[in-house]
């Protein structure tokens, strides 16, 4: 599609509008609106049950909402689109649960990963190129990851794989990382050097965070959302947003 | 695809030097050696070698489904008793006038049936090439046609196995009917001549062999070729986590069917080879038992290693053909308790027993429990 005939309709880079989701009956978004302009960090905390999972579902394409607008650059509809699709927009999510192939070494999860054309007859018949070998030690330096490279990514610890996730998520390159919950399960300077991570790629990248450790999200240090029952409470500073009255209810229960 | 032998482990290049000598060193001591020599090798056990070998063509074929992909057909046996009719069909056709009924057309069935002219289906069946094309074409055609539905509509683990179940039952039901018009229940038998040599001749058998042997070095080639590049590593991705796949960017449906049609295909010429061999096909090759049992040497010899899929056939067909003769009433007892010992004691098979394998590009190791991911 040319930009001519498909013209921006805002400027943000991510622009969900009054997005609603049931599923049997249970609604686990209702109206969810939120807005993300480009190179923007943000950080999406909220109580479980609260649609986060469900959110970065509709935005990936996994799940189609009922009602509500997505749109990502201002111009190419989301609820239109498949996963695989929207992946090649520039829209990478890295899964709750670390997902990464057992079976590959490191650095063959990161080539797996790595922006290249992703047709069955250029896979089949094309080699990794140079320029795709450097991208791939890069990304293992940034990951810290350079000395694993050989090893199968099913021998890795739980915090190497959480990396090797966000690695292969940077060897896509794209123009949107969803990260969800990527400290769950980390040791303390684990959650650290990935708290460092994420600032080092939020630098390039927009990077939205679904995160429950509160000490996580204040290292992070970016504006926060607070996601109840599958509609935005509160917007702002982690000490805007812990100041309001209605998010201590929340979090602390009535 | 880069250069090939580079892909090729140790253990890929002893399988293939073996299926070379055994393509040279069978028919010439089948052909060469005197009968009463210890080393002859009897037409009956030429035959019997041939039939093996296609069967290991027909493992290596559905390990690269099962073992890379996770898709676990089971009604592989379809494809190869489609590629074995119409080798079949070309068989009848070559029998032309030397039938029971003496019609230079038609084949005896037909005539019985009361038929007056051949019916379309069999049209261009009496050129080898004609054939040969239709050996691959059918079963490729079938496998993409069903798997562009199967696999755009994401079904998958054990609803898409049942399906290829049906698949195959429905097939041997239509085969079964005489009006379908490929023999009934008899299927077609009373082969006379391939390509001008009888095929009941010591000579055409040790050729058929040796055929068959280079075929499977050929189709080990080609499927090790695919399992290797780049391609292969995103089929095992898709194996083992189907939708992070989908998540970064691929159309898991495309790589699926692409691996779904190669492996009809390889199927296919497995059936094409093995009914010259033993002379006759019916629609009981259909029968889903068959498939059944092929999963079964795949998950014996070891899935997921392309060898141990082919040298599982040969074990269990060896096995069977044992057993099948010394005790008739247990072999099926022996074939399910071999299943359940495998997959209790040696979930890598038999080729598990050959050490850990290196995680070297090419030779996937052995999935990952079972593919219920998503």
């Amino acid at each position: 599609m040319s930009e001519a005939d498909n013209p921006k309709l805002t400027s943000s880079l991510l622009y969900l509008d009054g997005v609603s989701v049931s599923f049997d009956g249970y609604k686990a978004l209702r109206g969810l609106s939120l807005v993300l302009e480009p190179g923007e960090m943000r950080a999406i905390i909220g109580p479980n049950g609260a649609g986060k999972t469900t959110m970065m579902d509709v935005i990936t394409g996994k799940t189609r909402p009922d009602a509500g607008d997505v749109y990502f650059e201002g111009r190419h509809d989301l609820t239109q689109l498949d996963e695989a699709e929207i992946a090649d927009l520039g829209v990478g999510r890295k899964f709750q649960k670390p997902t990464v192939f057992e079976n590959h070494t490191v650095s063959d999860n990161i080539l797996l990963a790595a922006k290249a054309p992703r047709g069955v007859f250029a896979t089949l018949f094309g080699g990794a190129a140079r320029q795709e070998r450097e991208a791939i030690e890069r990304i293992l330096a940034t990951t810290r990851l350079g000395d694993q490279r050989e090893r199968l990514a099913g021998a890795l610890s739980h915090g190497q794989k959480q990396w090797l996730e966000i690695g292969m998520l940077l060897a896509q390159d794209p123009k949107l990382l969803l990260v969800d919950e990527p400290v769950a399960g980390m040791t303390d300077a684990e959650t650290a050097a990935t708290a460092e991570l994420l600032r080092e790629i939020a630098r390039d990248h927009s990077v939205v965070v679904v995160e429950h450790d509160m000490a996580f999200v204040r290292e992070l240090g970016v504006k926060v959302t607070v996601l109840h029952e599958g509609a935005v409470l509160a917007e702002g500073s982690l000490d805007q947003v812990s100041a309001d009255e209605r998010v201590i209810e929340v979090y602390l229960g009535r | 695809m880069k250069a090939l032998p580079s892909r090729l482990d140790r253990l890929g290049l002893a399988f293939l030097a073996l299926t070379l000598l055994c393509a040279v060193v069978v028919p010439a001591l089948a052909l060469a050696v005197p009968r009463d020599s210890a080393f002859a090798i009897p037409p009956y056990v030429v035959a019997l070698l041939g039939k093996y070998v296609c069967y290991a063509i027909l493992a290596l074929a559905l390990d690269l489904v099962w073992g890379y992909c996770g898709i676990l057909s089971l009604g592989h046996g379809a494809f190869f008793a489609l590629g074995g009719y119409a080798m079949g069909m070309y068989l009848m056709r070559q029998i032309g006038a030397r039938g029971v009924y003496a019609n230079p057309l038609l084949p005896d069935f037909m005539v019985f049936l009361n038929w007056k002219e051949l019916p379309v289906a069999w049209w261009g069946f009496h050129s080898f090439a004609y054939a040969g094309l239709m050996v691959m074409l059918v079963p490729g055609v079938l496998a993409f046609a069903f798997g562009w539905f199967a696999f755009r509509s994401r079904v998958t683990g054990v609803y898409l196995s049942i399906i290829t179940q049906a698949l195959t039952y429905a097939l041997k039901l239509a085969f079964f009917r005489n009006d379908f018009g490929f023999g009934g229940n008899n299927g077609l038998t009373d082969f006379k001549d391939i390509l001008g040599f009888s095929v009941q001749s010591d000579a055409t058998r040790a050729a058929l062999f040796s055929i068959s042997a280079l075929t499977l070095a050929l189709c080990f080639l080609i499927a090790k070729a695919i399992v290797g590049s780049k391609y292969g590593k995103a089929l095992i991705a898709v194996r083992d986590a189907e939708s992070r796949v989908r998540f970064l960017g691929y159309r898991v449906e495309n790589y699926k069917l692409f691996v779904f049609v190669v492996s009809a295909v390889i199927a296919g010429v497995a059936g094409a080879l093995y009914v010259p061999q033993v002379g006759i096909i019916n629609p009981g090759e259909y029968d889903p038992a068959n498939s059944i049992e092929a999963v079964i040497w795949v998950a014996v010899g070891g899935r997921g290693t392309l060898i141990g899929a082919a040298l599982g056939a040969i074990v269990v067909n060896f096995a069977k053909t044992y057993f099948t003769g010394a005790f008739p009433e247990y072999w099926l007892f022996g074939l399910g308790g071999l299943f359940v010992l495998v997959t209790l004691f040696l979930p890598k098979g038999l080729m598990g027993l050959f050490g850990a394998r290196r995680a070297s590009a090419g030779s996937a190791p052995a999935p990952a429990r079972e593919e219920g991911v998503q």
